[in-house]
């Protein structure tokens, strides 16, 4: 038993088929899988995570795994490509060895779920069966709910939510922005992804804005009544970076104004109480679970928006056999990059003892750590460790295990770039010796 | 495709008895991956956060011990420490300290 099985896998992935039919099936150390079918939806966080672990946890089990994207980009970090400190190439990473650790990777987009049958369908004309389907989808965003934000306007418009093509023309929009213009940025309602993001976007875009063009100035219209994460550390940010709090602030911040509507022509964005002009504008429309969670009939929680599930397994409370990881799940967890790779790991883990035989841990713990920079060499904290209550019959931080940076340092900006790169090998299987481009 | 699962799930409950044993190893790596996302794959971390992998089993659990009483000062470790028990750290150590 000295063969360590990882190093195993790696070579022996040539020849899994081979393997199969020489009849090892059972044997814990084979790649192909010829028990459990899974199908996991997405290779984000969330779904990248749980496909590589059950592979590793539960080597028989058959892992199909579907992603539209040819390439995994970062969400987390991508604020970093708005104040030009990184490229999207540098939050652009491959596929590549995720692809070997899976069964089946699927570069396709699920159109039909049907959770009678236990099958999921491909707009490329694919039905693959599922025993167990993973929903790890993301987020779906509401642009309907903002008056005027159709596809004209969204061609000026950007979200920036989903890293990606979003993220890049919305940096060149700033850069081609003149010294003195404005920016107006949205905050949607919460819950939302990452609940630092928009106030950590204010300080990127503030930081650029300080060393490009100085007299220009950032709007922040924000749906919920306050600013809804690490409210101390970032108030705290801006006003030692850029004047807050001062006439001269380069933030404005203003709670309680959620964007109704948006005008790509006069370059507006309206809320109940005013049109804000804007040389830039950046409206995160209203948010819900992923598509596919609406496929599968999942989205039972929240007014019909986020999915419930049970916390030891990440099945949904209302379809059998459907799990949700991530940004869909309706849960006392941010809905942060590090909690999807966690739950990934938390649903790959109750799934492999359930295939083993076991029983499920009764005490799941899952655990959040989310850094946010401030573009000026700076970053901070908030870190999260939520256990199983069975009194309250819900997953809860323990006495002393949550809480924020006591203020922002050098030292956490190196944290949290070491942080990007850590969680991207653990999510996609990057080897020790994959060459990041990214710069702290 | 359920009879497939039905068929593992009975298969594996007849070696129950002898996969008891596992169990608590099980729950042990899988706390450990969640470490992972900062420290990196099994503890092998790139850049400034430091490595698990291969620790010394007894320096792990003293550790953790001094960042939830506070004497060894920390960023987030405080709060990680505080979520986790004492015989988690030892299981937890006992599983990086195998990783080469």
């Amino acid at each position: 038993m000295a063969l360590n099985r990882r190093d195993f896998l790696k070579t022996s992935f040539g020849a899994a088929g081979l393997a199969a039919t020489a009849g090892l099936a059972g044997c814990a150390t084979m790649q192909t899988g010829t028990g459990p079918k899974v199908v996991v939806v997405g290779a984000g966080f969330g779904g990248a995570t749980f496909s590589r672990y059950l592979k590793m946890w539960a080597p028989n089990a058959n892992v199909t795994l579907i992603e539209p994207n040819a390439k995994f980009t970062s969400c987390p970090f991508s604020n970093t490509v708005l104040a030009g400190i990184n490229n999207l190439d540098d939050i652009t990473l491959p596929y590549d060895n995720l692809k070997q650790t899976v069964d089946k990777f699927v570069p396709d987009t699920v159109t039909a779920i049907d959770t009678t049958k236990q099958t999921v369908t491909t707009a490329g004309g694919h039905t693959f069966a599922y025993d167990k389907l993973v929903l790890a989808g993301g987020i779906e965003l509401l642009y309907d709910k903002v008056q005027g934000y159709d596809a004209e306007a969204q061609k000026t418009v950007m979200h920036a939510w989903k890293a990606g093509p979003q993220t890049a023309t919305l940096r060149k929009q700033l850069e081609a922005m003149p010294d003195g213009g404005t920016f107006v940025m949205s905050v949607p309602m919460a819950p939302y992804r990452c609940p630092p993001g928009p106030y950590e976007r204010a300080c990127m875009v503030a930081s650029y804005f300080k060393r490009a063009k100085p007299r220009s100035k950032i709007i922040i219209l924000d749906g919920n009544p306050d600013i809804a994460s690490k409210k101390g550390l970032f108030v705290a940010a801006w006003t030692k970076h850029f004047g807050y709090g001062t006439d001269n602030s380069m933030i404005d911040y203003r709670g309680n104004n959620q964007p109704r509507a948006v005008d790509a022509t006069k370059m507006t964005v309206s809320t109940e109480f005013d049109d804000v002009k804007g040389d830039v504008i950046n409206v995160v429309p209203p948010m819900r679970a992923a598509k596919v969670c609406g496929l599968a009939g999942v989205r039972d929680g929240s007014n019909g928006n986020w999915c419930t599930i049970d916390y030891r397994t990440f099945e949904s409370k209302v379809v059998k056999n459907v799990h949700i990881l991530g940004d869909s799940a309706l849960t006392n967890f941010p809905k942060s990059g590090s909690v999807a790779n966690n739950t990934g790991k938390m649903c790959a883990y109750a799934l492999s003892e359930q295939f083993a035989g076991r029983q499920f841990d009764p005490s799941p713990v899952v655990t959040n750590t989310c850094y946010s920079g401030t573009g000026m060499g700076t970053a901070f904290h908030v870190a999260t460790v939520f256990r199983w209550d069975e009194a309250k019959q819900s997953m809860v931080p323990p006495k002393d295990a949550n809480g924020v940076s006591s203020a922002e340092s050098e030292m956490e900006w190196a944290y949290m770039e070491s942080w990007a790169k850590n969680v991207w090998a653990d999510t996609l299987g990057l080897p020790e010796s994959y060459n990041f481009t990214t710069k702290g | 495709m359920k009879k497939t699962l039905v068929a593992t799930l009975i298969l594996a409950g007849t070696l129950g008895v002898a996969l008891s044993a596992h169990a608590a190893d099980t729950r042990a790596r899988f706390m450990a991956a969640n470490c992972s996302y900062c420290h990196g794959p099994d503890g092998k971390s790139r850049g400034a956060i430091p490595n698990l992998a291969g620790l010394e089993p007894g320096y792990f659990v003293e550790q953790m011990k001094a960042f939830r009483d506070g004497s060894r000062p920390a960023t987030v470790m405080k709060k990680h420490a505080a979520g986790y028990t004492d015989a988690e750290f030892e299981a937890m150590a006992k599983y990086f300290a195998s990783i080469k």
